[in-house]
């Protein structure tokens, strides 16, 4: 059994579809819903379609009948603001049609440019809830994208302070094994200096331990200020130090520059008596680039270096040999 | 709580009292530690006593009571520049002050679907004619309707209506609160404008 047809009068249909156009067969304009006649503006009525709006889908219509067969359609309005519209149309008794229009996802982008309020919107329609969501999910992401921020510079700092020395600000242990395996991974050949301070005990216990940080503190300095900005210096522990050098090659080229390191360590600290100078003791490792090297084989090699500078007098330099390295 | 009360509280007491009191706020708290001077994460669920620390704490800090530091909170997330956000999301509820009475029992809901993990409690709507009504928190965290008493006030204002509004303690037979509200009228002057869309802010 079909349902009867509904009788509804203008304003009943103004209130339910304020974007609703009635065409007739020829698709001209002969009725327009509040909010359509005053986005279309006067002169609209009695125009064609394609006259009016741009025809994205279908591409093109004759009759009104052409409308009834295409779903979605869209629409672009034709003037300044090419404000897109989707839509449906269905068949009326005379041949005509009514069509029915909404802005779609670009929803706030109409209201704004067209500066509509919540009553140019029937009741039910779910305009209201749709631009409240979507100024809720903005808000949501920028409180999210702050906190991320802070999230990152919290973890960079956190990563910093896991890889650095407090009393000398150089890399630790932990620091430099990471500078090792990058220096190791990148087939560069580089070259590893260890370095131990001679008697340093004897400070600790003579002028005390806040004298022995400030000497540790001015020797971190020395470093730093000896090496290049692409160098590496870390501190290990105690009095003990290693400075990372990439690209340094051949035996020769290595004992000079530690030979240098330790004569800058020597110069005169006002920190110690002028009898009892800073000295310390170094071994220097090398590697090729191309070798099998460990960063564990490259610090024995070093450590074995420096073992023997210590057995041979301290306050010099040696370079490791092939043999110190297993 | 969720973490977007902690930093309403963290805005309000920071941006009326000044950030040295909020700070105080934090360590009279013991959350100097947890918290520090980052502040607290919006989106974070923090524990319930959290929240209760901190208004205890800031009603100490400032030397008032918490019912009234909670009416003043209110005021300020519908009234303050740096709140405007929620002030427009608020607004969302109805075109005029009655209006957005009626909205309320949906606040809830229009919450979740905002925020989906920060659950406010159940608000319900008596209306007593002549306009007047009745709102009930039935379950809310206490001080609830105190919250909600500045901020309905100042939207009161915000959407140019004559009201008055009086907290009536417990209310409807069950714990909670309840408020009395008389909308004597809802076009008494202009309100502050609130478009549907408004101009993109630049990214």
């Amino acid at each position: 059994m079909t349902a009867a047809a509904v009788a509804i009068t203008p304003a009943a249909l103004d209130r339910l579809l304020p974007l609703y156009a009635r065409l007739d067969a020829g698709t001209v304009l002969r009725g327009l819903g509040p909010t359509l006649a005053r986005l279309l503006g006067a002169g609209a009525l009695g125009q064609r379609l394609d006259a009016v709006f741009g025809l994205t889908h279908p591409a093109r219509v004759r009759t009104a009948a052409d409308l009834c067969h295409t779903t979605p359609l869209r629409l672009v309005l034709h003037g300044p603001v090419a404000t897109p519209f989707k839509g449906v149309a269905v068949p009326l008794a005379d041949g005509g049609a009514l069509l029915n229009l909404s802005f779609g996802y670009r929803l706030q982008d109409a209201v704004r440019d067209h500066r509509l309020s919540g009553s140019d919107f029937a009741p039910t329609d779910l305009a209201n809830e749709y631009l409240y969501l979507v100024e809720a999910n903005t808000a949501i992401l920028s409180e999210a994208r702050r906190a991320s921020d802070r999230l990152r510079g919290a973890r960079a700092l956190a990563l910093e302070q896991a890889l650095t020395d407090p009393l000398t600000g150089l890399r630790n242990r932990r620091g430099l094994d990471r500078a090792l395996a990058r220096l190791a991974a990148s087939g560069q050949p580089f070259g590893l200096i260890h370095i131990d301070l001679d008697h340093f005990k004897r400070i600790n216990d003579t002028l005390g331990h806040a004298a022995g940080d400030r000497v540790l503190a001015e020797v971190a300095a020395r470093l730093k200020r000896a090496v290049r900005d692409a160098d590496g210096v870390a501190r290990l522990g105690g009095d003990e130090f290693v400075v990372l050098l990439p690209g340094l090659r051949g035996r020769a080229r290595a004992g000079r520059v530690a030979r240098r390191l330790l004569r800058d360590l020597e110069r005169p600290l006002p920190l110690l008596p002028p009898a009892a100078p800073l000295s310390a003791s170094l071994g220097v490792a090398l590697w090729d680039g191309a070798g099998p090297a460990g960063a564990e084989a490259l610090l024995l090699a070093a450590d074995r270096a420096l073992y023997r500078s210590k057995g041979t007098g301290r306050g010099r330099i040696t370079v490791a040999t092939p043999a110190d390295t297993p | 709580m969720h973490g977007l009360i902690n930093t309403a509280i963290q805005a309000f007491v920071g941006d009326a009292f000044g950030q040295a009191a909020w700070h105080s706020t934090l360590h009279r708290a013991g959350l100097w530690d947890a918290i520090g001077p980052d502040g607290f994460d919006a989106l974070f669920v923090y524990d319930d006593a959290v929240t209760r620390a901190l208004l205890d704490a800031a009603a100490a800090e400032v030397g008032r009571p918490a019912e009234s530091l909670l009416e003043d909170l209110g005021t300020y997330l519908v009234s303050h520049p740096r709140t405007e956000a929620l002030r427009r999301l608020l607004r969302f509820g109805g075109d005029s002050f009655t209006d957005f009475l009626r909205s309320l029992d949906d606040l809830r809901g229009r919450t979740r679907l905002a925020v989906p993990d920060l659950d406010l409690p159940d608000l319900c709507l008596r209306d007593l004619g002549g306009g007047r009504f009745l709102l009930i928190a039935a379950d809310g965290p206490p001080g609830y309707g105190h919250v909600l008493m500045g901020a309905l006030r100042a939207l009161a204002d915000d959407y140019g209506a004559l009201a008055v509004l009086d907290h009536r303690g417990p209310g409807g037979g069950s714990c909670g609160e309840s408020l009395l509200i008389e909308v004597h009228d809802p076009a008494f002057h202009a309100g502050r404008r609130f478009d549907l869309a408004t101009a993109q802010e630049p990214p």
